[in-house]
């Protein structure tokens, strides 16, 4: 059984100023939104998220941005967010920008016990510079290194009280692998359910990746409706 | 730059180059116009690297699910067959060389088959997102993008100016004006489209051009 949190407040109470925080979600898809909102909230600063991309202004990871709570962002694309492109250009913000694939692969092996990886992606570019290049095969691949955080903050369907977790269609996105490379990993689900009430085939994330879980409702922002 | 029909000329175009039974990607920008013009004689699975294998039609209104998004953050549907899974599932199918196809814009190509399409200095820097990634994995890479900028400069040129992409991934290029391979031996006109001369594309083009237009 893990700790079921009465609030979001509960839940992030153990997160400080300083710490690195990997946050689920690919646009506002998939993110835990109540966990952001309770991070704005308690006002704790310093923070390093690694994430897809950084909310938009009003919504997201664009709140704690708003509220200058993030001091780095490692991420693939952030071209949402007026308030972000207003800190980074005027230096407040730290940004790492890294490819998608290998920011997924860095999140995998961080939760995996792989330090590092090489890869082709950004061979021959400037996000390659500074680092090793090797040759397989005829081909060449630069050494990424992994990430971890000390808390990964995900966001699923359904959660069972081991804190297995199931994910909803595109909202699954980065959540798996930051589940199981943060030190601490809370999922934010919109139901809980008994443990054994889950198909033990259909689990995405297993529990043991899992400290707390909290359920909340979810309002689901949409970027970009488009209809037929 | 490019009007509606030489967006829509440039996605017929480019559509010719999915084969039946392709697993497809298709790029945010003009390459999403190709999903229109795909043939139904054809079978062709699309992927979207947020996570999903299979996009289907934009939703009706009563369709909508904010859980389901292409990596445009466009909401879609799932075509029959399809399947989700997660960001790093999804580039291990792109990096892992299991995508027949990826059609991606431009902003300059070179002589090598360079791809500059992120970022241009002293502009605001968005991000690369998976162009990085899909450019070394899907087994044929077709850049299509306007034949020359908006200021009317050649896109296609010796070597690129613009921050990379990737290094000698291209392997074609499509514009309003016409099709270029990119081969060991340097780019070759393949095709030249209607309201264009082999001159006017040599005009507009600052890498060497072979000519092997086929009549």
């Amino acid at each position: 059984m893990k700790t079921i949190y009465s609030s979001a407040r509960e839940a992030v109470a153990p997160i400080e100023d300083g710490m690195t925080l990997m946050v689920g979600g690919f646009g506002l898809v998939g993110i835990p939104e109540q966990l952001i909102l309770a991070l704005v909230e308690k006002g704790v600063k310093d923070l390093t998220i690694i994430s897809n991309n950084c909310g938009i202004d009003e919504w997201g990871l664009g709140l704690l941005l708003k509220e200058k709570q993030i001091k780095k962002m490692i991420a693939s694309y952030v071209g949402e967010n007026k308030e972000f492109e207003r800190q980074a250009l005027s230096g407040e913000l730290e940004v790492e920008l890294t490819p998608q694939g290998t920011l997924a692969e860095k999140i995998r092996a961080g939760g995996a016990g792989i330090p590092a990886f090489f890869t082709p992606a950004g061979v021959g570019t400037q996000i390659a510079e500074g680092k090793e290049i090797r040759e397989f095969n005829g081909k060449e691949y630069v050494l990424e290194e992994s990430l971890t955080a000390d808390f990964s903050l995900v966001r699923a369907l359904k959660a069972d009280t081991f804190g297995n977790l199931i994910y909803n269609k595109t909202a699954m996105n980065f959540n798996p692998m930051m589940a199981a490379a943060g030190k601490v990993t809370i999922g934010e689900a919109e139901e809980i359910v008994e443990a054994g009430e889950l198909d033990p085939a259909c689990i995405h994330t297993p529990s043991i990746y899992v400290q707390g879980l909290l359920q909340a409702e979810q309002e689901k922002r949409i970027e970009r409706l488009t209809t037929r | 730059m490019a009007t509606a029909n030489s967006r829509e000329l440039i996605a017929r175009r480019a559509e010719k180059e999915i084969a039946d039974g392709d697993y497809v990607n298709l790029g945010i920008g003009m390459p999403t116009l190709v999903a229109n013009y795909i043939s139904p004689e054809k079978t062709v699975v699309l992927q979207s690297e947020n996570g999903l294998l299979g996009i289907g039609p934009y939703p009706t209104e009563d369709e909508v699910d904010p859980d389901l998004i292409n990596a445009g953050k466009e909401t879609v549907t799932a075509s029959t067959g399809a399947a989700y899974f997660n960001s790093a599932e999804s580039f291990a199918m792109i990096r892992g060389g299991h995508i027949d196809v990826a059609i991606l814009g431009g902003m300059e190509v070179s002589e090598k088959g360079d791809l500059a399409n992120w970022m241009i200095p002293g502009k605001v820097i968005k991000g690369m997102g998976g162009a990085m990634d899909l450019v070394h994995g899907a087994k044929k890479i077709i850049v299509i993008m306007d034949h020359v900028s908006k200021k009317g400069e050649p896109k296609i040129k010796k070597t690129c100016d613009l921050p990379l992409t990737g290094k000698g991934v291209v392997d074609k290029i499509i514009t309003e004006r016409g099709l270029i391979e990119v081969t060991p031996q340097g780019l070759v006109l393949k095709e030249v489209f209607e309201g264009y001369t082999v001159q006017d594309i040599l005009d507009a083009t600052d890498a060497d051009l072979t000519i092997d237009v086929r009549e």
